[in-house]
């Protein structure tokens, strides 16, 4: 290495630009957008890494990742250092690199983000994982701890099920996971569009998890083929994380038309079931030429996204607050407005209109101002007396976010559930049973993947410690 | 991957199929179906579980070849794989010791009937069974359904076997009847059957059970594709159903639905099944 770089040269370097697909382009494909650093870029990106003492970053991120040292690492060259720094504090780096809203987590906390743009840590945690999936050999695999003699049941593919049953693995635990679909990654696979998480990256995660003798089982729906207490009775420790799939309804006049979708329905078409995505696939999914979303999340952001590569003239994003306080990522905003997205601001669905033969036309809305702040802080949207927008379309969308599932509760009556019919849990994940945890979104209604990997792993401690009783 | 067993044709383009799946065999009650996909990339395609055996580990299903989908998983010779089979979903049937009931099916639907009617027999109901269909070869199950119904009445489109003519016009005999007079009635067949024999029974107060065929998608509540109006409620039929008080179902809506994907599907079979029927 030449010789270190003064904080003055560090900081004088300019934030790195991912680079991305034309947007005109990108807005008719499924191609993800992103299309990676190089690592001439990387590592000039890492070099603005002041690798501060304190380490605020780090308190940033859920899963305190080592955020100073694996940029640290990538800085030098040493990308072999670097991945495995990030690989044992983070099970999904690929992933988190890709959809973790970083501008409210680790980079918020950058100290650059005071004067000038945070360290790209997110961009840099994505370069470094995909090195490592194109780079496996370099790497030496984890060897998992001497075989335990005992089993544990993970209930739910998703991030949190994945990262516990790779953290159980790792302890030499024998882990089986049951999942309900036929297909695994839970929302990774069957929510988050591939133009910005790429399939193939789940894929290669779980492979690694089965090389760690991960037992999947597709097409099992705890509840219903098995019970929780069948699975208790079976096992040693069973671990929930089987999410927050139960679509909220918008509870308007016409949602049952032809045309209104929930959002898990228009993303599983797509996503899981390959609707539109390609001329032989069977399932089919309506193209519509004028798509009203409403909602302004994640969620809302991949649907509209969605939409304009299914082919709509207009997709817009109908959200009865102000562009400000859209809780989607801001890279999605972004990303969403690139492609020709619309933004119809303070605008609340009052029903859904419909044609003679039963398929949507339009979506009568109500004109929105904002008022006082609310308990959140946040402006109240008040609606303005009189004002209707009609807005013509033939495909809505409802985004408005997804509740608790109360298939696998309802045939688990021991477990305690609060007052929205999450699982109650400590934090270690314990639920109100013995040797069953819980933790990811069914715990904590819709949140994000980092926090539902993070119970997930903190839950893999505990069930260690319960079953090895140290 | 879950091994066909057997495979044979029952009535044109409809298949009885056995299936090794031997959670689903212990754990289905009447009522409960599946969700089937053939191999990768195929639709997901929900079944009802036709009757299954616990000890051998298998559960049977009734076929209609309809469209792309179920042909794909009739295409199945016995030593083959379905990809992949979920269940049991939805609710049992609500099994009630009634006295008299009616069990009226149509088409496929004589199939998902059949293992409510069995176990309405089993708790001592005494069964009246009709079953109807376009033409003689498509009345199915008579024989099996005999072994535990007190009666059963056929009834054809064309009177190429049976009674010519609705079951309708057979449950209306039956209601006409003081001595034969059901306490409750279970129908499940193609909509406008299901429609007509609400309508029948409404006026006489007698409680009407339908099992409802909206198209769905994971069959377990997550994407509200399955969504059906009960009254002045919204219901996912895949986990508050698949059956529900006739009295209460909005059929139009149900029948409306039905039809969002017909461009896509060239091959709607249903259309003519449906038409047969419109009279009904
Ligand atoms: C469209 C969309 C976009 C999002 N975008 C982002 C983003 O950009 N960044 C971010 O951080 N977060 C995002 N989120 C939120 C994030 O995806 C979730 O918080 C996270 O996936 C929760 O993980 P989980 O493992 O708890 O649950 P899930 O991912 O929901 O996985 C649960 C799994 O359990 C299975 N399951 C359910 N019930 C049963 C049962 N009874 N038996 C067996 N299996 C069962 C499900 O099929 C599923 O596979 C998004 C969410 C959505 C819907
Ligand atoms: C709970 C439930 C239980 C069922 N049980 C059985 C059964 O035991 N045996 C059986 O043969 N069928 C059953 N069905 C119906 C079966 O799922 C459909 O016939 C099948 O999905 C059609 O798929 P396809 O690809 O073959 O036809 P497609 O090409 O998809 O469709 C052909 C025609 O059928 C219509 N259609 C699509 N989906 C459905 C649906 N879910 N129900 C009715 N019509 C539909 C289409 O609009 C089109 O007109 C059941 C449906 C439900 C919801
Ligand atoms: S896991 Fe997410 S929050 Fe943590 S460092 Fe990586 S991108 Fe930031
Ligand atoms: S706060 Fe920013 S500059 Fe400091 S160590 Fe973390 S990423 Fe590097
Ligand atoms: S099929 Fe998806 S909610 Fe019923």
């Amino acid at each position: 290495m030449t010789k270190a770089m003064t904080n003055k040269e560090r900081l004088a370097i300019s934030r790195v630009l991912m680079p991305e697909q034309d947007a005109e382009n990108r807005s008719r494909n499924f191609e993800e957008v992103n299309l990676g650093l190089t690592q001439e870029q990387a590592i000039q990106e890492a070099q603005r890494c002041l690798n501060c003492k304190n380490r605020v970053c780090v308190q940033g991120c859920p899963v305190q990742v080592s955020i100073p040292e694996f940029i640290t690492a990538l800085a030098e060259g040493d990308l072999v250092r670097s991945a495995q720094i990030l690989q044992s504090d983070n099970a999904l780096p690929a992933v988190c690199g890709r959809v973790c809203p970083q501008e409210t987590q680790c980079e918020a906390k950058c100290v650059h983000g005071v004067k000038g743009k945070p360290v790209a840590i997110g961009y840099l945690e994505r370069f470094v994982a995909d090195w490592a999936t194109a780079n496996a050999d370099q790497l030496a695999p984890v060897t998992p701890a001497e075989p335990s003699g005992k089993t544990v049941a993970v209930v739910g593919c998703g991030p949190c099920g994945l990262t516990a049953a790779g953290e159980l693995a790792k302890a030499g635990h024998a882990v089986t996971i049951f999942e309900a679909l036929h297909d695994t990654g839970g929302v990774l696979r069957y929510g988050i569009p591939q133009f910005r998480l790429p399939k193939d990256i789940i894929d290669v995660e779980v492979a690694r998890l089965q090389q760690m003798g991960v037992e999947i089982e597709c097409n099992v729906i705890i509840g219903k083929t098995l019970t929780v207490a069948q699975l208790s009775e079976q096992y040693d420790a069973v671990f929930i994380g089987n999410g927050a799939g139960l679509p909220a309804m918008m509870n308007i006049p016409g949602e049952n038309l032809k045309g209104v979708y929930a959002a898990n329905e228009y993303l599983t078409r797509v996503n899981l079931m390959g609707a539109g995505q390609s001329e032989t696939c069977s399932t089919p999914v309506l193209k519509g030429k004028h798509v009203a979303v409403v909602g302004a999340g994640n969620t809302a952001m991949d649907c509209v996204r969605t939409a304009r590569r299914l082919g709509a003239e207009r997709a817009m994003i109908v959200y009865r607050r102000s562009e400000e306080q859209m809780p989607a990522r801001v890279e999605e905003v972004h990303h969403a407005k690139a492609e020709g997205v619309e933004f119809v601001m303070l605008t609340s669905p009052l029903a859904v209109e419909g044609s003679d033969d039963g398929w949507v036309n339009a979506l009568r809305c109500q004109k929105m101002e904002l008022g006082e702040p609310d308990a959140s802080g946040r402006q109240r949207p008040i609606a303005i007396d009189g004002a209707e927008e009609v807005l013509n379309v033939d495909i809505v969308v409802n985004a408005l976010g997804t509740r608790a599932n109360p298939l696998l509760t309802a045939t688990a009556p021991e477990l305690k559930l609060n007052d929205w019919g999450n699982i109650v849990a400590d934090d270690d994940g314990a639920t109100a049973l013995p040797g069953v945890y819980a933790g990811g979104d069914i715990t904590r209604g819709g949140s994000t993947v980092i926090l539902a990997m993070g119970d997930g792993k903190r839950a893999a401690a505990a069930i260690d410690r319960y079953l090895t009783g140290k | 991957m879950f091994e066909v067993l057997s495979n044979e044709t029952l009535a044109p383009n409809l298949h009885r199929m056995t299936v090794r799946a031997p959670r689903i065999a212990s754990a289905r009650q009447a009522g409960q179906f599946v969700i089937v996909r053939s191999e990768k990339g195929e639709e997901r395609i929900p079944l009802t579980i036709g009757d299954a055996d616990v000890e051998a580990g298998t559960i049977t299903l009734f076929i209609q070849a309809l469209g792309a989908g179920t042909q794909k998983i009739v295409s199945r010779q016995p030593g083959e794989f379905l990809r992949d089979v979920a269940g049991p979903l939805g609710m049992p049937t609500d099994i009630e010791k009634w006295g008299k009931v009616a069990c009226i099916g149509g088409g496929v639907g004589t199939a998902v009937l059949f293992p409510m009617a069995k176990a309405l027999a089993d708790l001592g109901n005494e069964v009246t069974t009709i079953i109807g269909g376009r033409s003689k070869p498509y009345i199915i199950l008579a024989d099996e359904l005999a072994e535990f119904s007190s009666h059963v009445q056929i009834t054809t489109d064309d009177g190429s076997f049976g009674q010519q003519g609705f079951v309708t016009t057979a449950l209306q005999a039956l209601i006409d009847d003081p001595e034969r007079r059901p306490e409750a009635v279970f129908a499940v067949g193609p909509v406008p059957m299901m429609r007509a024999i609400s309508e029948l029974t409404r006026p006489y107060g007698i409680k009407t059970l339908v099992s409802l065929n909206p198209i769905m998608i994971d069959g377990t509540g997550m994407c509200g594709g399955c969504r059906v109006q009960i009254g002045d409620e919204v219901k996912f039929a895949c986990v508050d159903g698949p059956e529900f008080d006739a009295h209460q179902v909005d059929f139009n809506s149900l029948m409306d639905r039905l039809t969002t994907y017909r461009e896509q599907e060239q091959h709607c079979r249903l259309d003519d099944q449906l038409n047969a029927r419109k009279a009904s």
